[in-house]
């Protein structure tokens, strides 16, 4: 079995996130990271090789970004992944989840994968959709923010929370699934791991070379338009106060809450 | 003609979900300033009165594809896709929640078409719908427009107001519509579990709210003691939800419960939109976290930056000496 696992670098979360004004689009200029939620993803992928319910042949991670973004990569090969794949063209700049989803699933297309992994979400862009956008191009069944996957004969059983309460639902593979970040525990990855993952291999593509119609993406193929860029409603703030002295702290609570009656 | 089709999501009862009714009288206040049909989908074995009843949020028709199992996106994108390619509507609109989610995402890889999530409101200018989209922690808020047909809106948890029901009723439309090849493999095999005891908190004046930051299941006692001393009960986010800490009934926010009450404590929980979308309308909300910049200091009457295990017991003897004398 084969399981691709879709990587994204985002700003750091230590970095105050901004749209810039004048492209409309996010500022990436700070120190950038490997997307927090992706990590889960690609730790589902190791459980499942090391859980022996399925023989896990190859795990490789793809990113669809610019130059930087390697560096997400090698990290994602630190977390265990085998190779990686890099989808990068100056076309694909400001694609919206649309262009991606397509762009991402024309460059799953050239892997044949028995299973994609994902994130439940991007830190930066949250759009939550991106799993279920490639499921439908890459015509297989899919299933967001998963928390548990059992392999069971070629089938997952996977479970996840929806409006009503909990779902468990069989997915057939080969299929697309965007795990919660309650389905594991990340490992940390080991020192040698860090050190060997800048040589593993690394294939770079361009869109043309996975058959990305280059009409369909960037901000010149995407579907929506960002017009206007506003601050939220003016609120009132709250009071935010450090607790130093943890008896003052409470009687300064109790007291806020006797204001308001609470008491 | 640019008609709007709202998918109406319903549980195993055959209750329409709240947010797809808010849906619906949306799409209805929308199609009266485009001068356009409000429509809905619904799918299973809907009953001609309860689909016809959509009618009285403003739905002029309801599309039934009874073939279509509920409950899980493919088919339903199938279905989507066939009553808005077939009748030419120009967006497709979902009320909060999850399946939303993943129908409106599944619909713009069919289609090829622009989607906006978590969507507050949406407005209309030039004759086209524009989505209004807060975006990096509720920092800023976009306004997206789409280019091309259909617009895929799908809205954040009770951003639209249900209207009181009128006395409109929907003509009812059925449907065939072939399953795709993958949209039949996958297969639910128990929708809706409630994991975990069965408890209330919709009634509760007060509530302390547990998350991640109680470290483990058994400290929820400390929120749960905290609680008895207001006089309270105890509520949950997701993530301790899915740890097994906490009953799902107890979950507050997009998956789960949407509470106001007078005071709502959250203790070691983040603030993250989808539990914020299902408290935020609380009296007070008092916080207590370790870190400075979690979200929920942005929204919150009172925050207080520190370790709960220290806080919490203290106040809660605190409270309990103000009540004694
Ligand atoms: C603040 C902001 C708001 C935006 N709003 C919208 C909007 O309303 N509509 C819209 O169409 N676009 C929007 N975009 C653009 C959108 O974020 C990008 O197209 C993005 O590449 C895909 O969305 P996401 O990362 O948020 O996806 P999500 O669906 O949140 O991501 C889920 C998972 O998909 C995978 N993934 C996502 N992108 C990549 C990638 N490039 N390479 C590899 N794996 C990836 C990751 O595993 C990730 O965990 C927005 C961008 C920003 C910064
Ligand atoms: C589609 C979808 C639906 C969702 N639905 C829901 C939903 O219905 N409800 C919901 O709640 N979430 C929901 N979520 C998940 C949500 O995004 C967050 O992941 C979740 O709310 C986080 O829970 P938390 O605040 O307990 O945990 P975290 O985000 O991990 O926060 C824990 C907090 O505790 C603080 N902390 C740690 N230790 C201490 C200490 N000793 N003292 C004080 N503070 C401490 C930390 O600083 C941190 O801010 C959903 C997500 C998605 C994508």
């Amino acid at each position: 079995m084969k399981i691709c696992c879709l990587v994204k670098e985002v700003p750091d979360a230590a970095v105050q996130k901004r749209l810039d004004p004048q492209t409309k689009r996010l500022d990436r200029s700070g120190e950038k990271n490997l997307n927090p939620f992706d990590t889960h993803g690609i730790e589902a992928a190791m459980q499942i090789r090391e859980g022996g319910r399925a023989d896990v042949d190859e795990i490789v991670a793809v990113t669809m970004g610019p130059e930087s973004a390697v560096r997400a990569l090698h990290k994602a090969v630190a977390l265990g992944a085998d190779r990686s794949l890099h989808l990068s063209d100056a076309a694909l700049e400001g694609s919206d989840v649309c262009a991606t989803g397509y762009s991402l699933a024309k460059v799953l297309e050239s892997e044949q994968p028995d299973l994609v992994l994902l994130g439940q979400q991007s830190d930066d862009g949250e759009c939550y959709t991106i799993g279920a956008v490639v499921a439908d191009h890459l015509k297989m069944p899919s299933l967001t923010q998963v928390i548990k996957i059992e392999v069971e004969d070629g089938t997952l059983v996977c479970e996840r929370q929806a409006e009503y309460g909990y779902d468990t639902v069989e997915v057939d593979l080969p299929a697309v699934i965007s795990v919660g970040d309650a389905i594991n525990e990340p490992r940390y990855p080991s020192l040698k791991a860090i050190m060997g993952a800048k040589k593993k291999p690394l294939d770079t593509k361009a869109t043309g070379e996975v058959g990305i119609d280059s009409g369909e993406v960037g901000e010149a193929g995407s579907k929506t338009q960002v017009l206007e860029i506003n601050p939220p409603p003016e609120k009132e703030s709250g009071e935010v106060f450090e607790d130093e002295d943890t008896a003052e702290t409470v009687a300064k609570i109790v007291a806020w809450l006797d204001e308001r009656k609470l008491i | 003609m640019a008609g709007i089709l709202v998918y109406a999501l319903h549980d195993d009862e055959g209750d329409f979900n709240k947010n797809s009714l808010g849906a619906i009288s949306e799409a209805a206040r929308l199609a009266g300033e485009l001068g356009s049909e409000a429509a809905a989908l619904v799918v299973g074995e809907v009953a001609d009165d309860a689909a016809a009843a959509l009618g009285a949020y403003g739905a002029k028709r309801v599309f039934r594809a009874k073939s279509v199992p509920e409950g899980l996106a493919q088919p339903i994108v199938d279905a989507m896709a066939k009553v808005i390619a077939d009748q030419g509507f120009s967006y497709a609109l979902f009320g909060g929640g999850l399946l939303g989610f993943e129908i409106g995402a599944g619909l713009t890889a069919r289609m090829n078409a622009g989607v906006t999530m978590e969507v507050t409101a949406v407005k209309v200018a030039d004759g086209r719908l524009v989505a209004e989209r807060p975006v990096l922690q509720d920092s800023a808020i976009v306004d997206v427009g789409y280019v091309g047909e259909p617009g895929i809106i799908i809205g954040r948890l009770n951003a639209f107001d249900t209207d009181e029901p009128g006395a409109g009723r929907a003509e009812v439309v059925d449907v065939e519509v072939e399953l795709s090849e993958w949209s039949s493999r996958a297969r639910m095999r128990t929708r809706g579990e409630q994991r975990g005891a069965d408890v209330n908190i919709e009634d509760a004046d007060i509530l302390v709210g547990g998350g991640r930051g109680l470290g483990e299941k058994d400290n929820f006692k400390l929120a749960e003691e905290l609680a008895e001393a207001l006089g309270g009960a105890v509520a949950a986010t997701r993530a301790v939800v899915d740890a097994g800490w906490y009953p799902y009934a107890a979950q507050i926010g997009q998956t789960g419960k949407t509470v106001a009450p007078k005071l709502y404590l959250a203790a070691g929980i983040s603030g993250a939109i989808q539990h914020k979308v299902g408290m935020q309308s609380s009296e007070s909300i008092l916080a207590v976290n370790k870190d400075p910049n979690a979200p929920i200091f942005e929204f919150c009457d009172l925050g207080v930056v520190g370790d709960l295990h220290k806080i919490l017991p203290k106040l809660t003897e605190a409270v309990k000496a103000k009540k004694g004398g």
